[in-house]
């Protein structure tokens, strides 16, 4: 009789938990989906912020992040590389795991200050590549972990099926064991790429912001994170709609590339 | 042991051998011949050092650095007729160059994560084929002699990885018999395999001993006995006894070989 109250009782509370985790998420996005979508149109991704738009900010911000994922891959795959491929008898090699572990949860906010201080300071302006490097210093370990973990997963057998046929590690390393491993690390990085996406501190002391459109990374850039924040500080209602719409976008993005990643990840594996 | 008209591949000669971060030597001065065109069979009970004595025929340890050999194994040299050591080769190509004489088939299936053909023609392309028709050839003759060409040959683009268990242990055979490899090593080809797919591979192995010398490591004593020409049988790293199998099988000279045989340890 006891264990079947009891049966009962924690079903109900871990039913309720869930209830409540999942309550507040729909919450936000219920929120957030009927105040930003009021100020939906065609001509805020046509029109600049400073005429009341998102698209300079759009640009901005998937310049930032792209130029961010082009440094953070080639160093990101290649140090995972390094780790499981050739670093197994180094002693370095778990210091450096570990050190890219902590990174991987450092806080964003401290990036963007160090960053402000390698990149900012000395030339006496904010400028969109401090802001691409903080973004790429955030993915750099995110990039480490996943490719490190999913060549875990690929079994030694391949490897010395492929040194057995006459392969050089190298060969065997790049035909065999990256292709094995594709889906999870192309699957890293897509969430690594959605994680920064998303990000205003590391951008906040570094890229900080720009009105107008912008292509000239030497100088402020747009993003639409940054936007958010400022506009939301305003006063006035049509900065904090624009506020609204400009999150719901952005949060749009994050899900989409989010599902993306999950979907290759349950379909080609 | 009977006089020997056979030539010999190879030759193992007072072998040690010692895995990194391991005081005792797995291998303990190991004497064994291997006869050209011939099945040798390695058996014993698990952790014997029978899959480590293989792994040192072509070398494949020295993928994880520390491993120590000491002893020599011989190996022919088709051109010069002469036996050189294998242990001595150092450099990472003159290694390459000896794993493509002498192949290797794993206890699962290492099908690569690539088109069947892709896996065939894998081993050719390190090998510096690059010749599309002569590729196509070489691919083809090599399904066909490991009895899997019927199965592929509409499905050569299709991945390696939609095929059974069965058939990608006859494609790994196929891609290291595309390379005419001089020794074939089998360790535990069929442990993971149906008793259907395993005597298609058996019959298989006792075809490709017209062009290739064999050597194969299996648990199963009926397969030892069914397949090959010779038996080694080893225990805790030392080879006890080696001769014909029929020998093994139905007379063997060493008390503890028979006890193995016959079940009553192991």
């Amino acid at each position: 009789m006891n264990r079947l109250v009891l049966n009962k009782v924690v079903l109900v509370l871990s039913t309720l938990s869930a209830f409540i985790g999942i309550g507040f998420l729909f919450w936000i996005l219920i929120t957030l989906a009927y105040k930003g979508m009021a100020g939906l149109s065609f001509s805020l991704f046509t029109k600049d912020l400073v005429e009341g738009g998102i698209r300079n900010l759009l640009v901005g911000q998937f310049t930032m992040a792209l130029m961010a994922t082009a440094i953070a891959v080639p160093l990101g795959v290649m140090a995972g590389i390094y780790l499981r491929e050739y670093g197994e008898e180094s002693k370095m090699t778990s210091v450096i795991r570990n050190l890219s572990d902590v990174m991987t949860s450092a806080p964003s906010i401290v990036i963007g200050v160090f960053v402000f201080a390698l990149l900012v300071e000395p030339f006496g302006t904010f400028n969109g590549w401090a802001g691409v490097v903080a973004l790429a210093i955030m993915m750099v370990p995110i990039i480490i972990g996943t490719t490190d973990n999913m060549l875990a997963l690929v079994p030694k057998e391949l490897r010395e099926a492929g040194i057995a046929l006459g392969g050089s590690k190298k060969q065997v390393i790049l035909q065999i064991v990256l292709k094995a491993a594709k889906v999870g690390v192309t699957t890293g990085i897509l969430l690594s790429f959605a994680r920064i996406i998303g990000e205003t501190a590391p951008l906040l002391f570094t890229s900080a912001n720009n009105q107008f459109f912008s292509m000239d990374l030497t100088d402020q850039f747009p993003s639409l994170t940054v936007s958010i924040y400022n506009l939301a500080t305003y006063p006035d209602e049509a900065s904090r709609q624009l506020a609204w719409s400009a999150a719901f976008v952005l949060t749009a993005i994050v899900l989409f590339i989010n599902l993306v990643g999950r979907y290759v990840t349950r379909h080609k594996q | 042991m009977e006089k020997q008209d056979f030539k010999a591949v190879m030759e193992v000669k007072d072998l040690f051998f010692t895995y990194p971060g391991v005081s005792e030597p797995t291998l303990k001065k190991n004497n064994l011949t291997i006869y050209k065109n011939k099945i040798t069979a390695l058996i014993g009970p698990s952790g014997c050092g029978k899959s480590t004595l293989l792994r040192a025929m072509n070398r494949i340890h020295d993928l994880y650095p520390g491993c120590e050999y000491k002893g020599k194994i011989d190996f022919l040299n088709p051109q010069s007729g002469k036996m050189e050591n294998l242990l001595e080769l150092r450099k990472e190509n003159e290694l390459i160059g000896l794993r493509q004489r002498v192949g290797m088939i794993f206890q699962r299936p290492t099908p690569f994560p690539m088109s069947i053909y892709d896996n065939v023609a894998y081993g050719l392309k390190l090998s510096g084929l690059k010749n599309k028709s002569e590729l196509d050839g070489r691919v083809e003759k090599a399904l066909k002699d490991a009895a899997i060409w019927k199965e592929a040959k509409d499905r050569l683009k299709d991945s390696a990885l939609g095929l059974s268990g069965g058939q990608q242990q006859r494609l790994c055979i196929a891609r290291s018999v595309a390379l005419k490899p001089e020794v074939l090593l089998f360790d535990e080809p069929t442990s993971a395999l149906d008793p259907i797919s395993t005597s298609a591979i058996e019959e298989l192995i006792t075809e490709l001993k017209k062009d290739i010398t064999v050597v194969i490591v299996t648990h199963n004593m009926q397969q030892a006995s069914r397949l090959s020409d010779y038996t080694t049988f080893m225990y805790l790293g030392d080879i006890i006894e080696f001769n014909k199998t029929e020998k093994i099988f139905v007379n063997p000279s060493v008390k503890l070989t028979e006890e193995y045989i016959t079940g009553r340890f192991g």
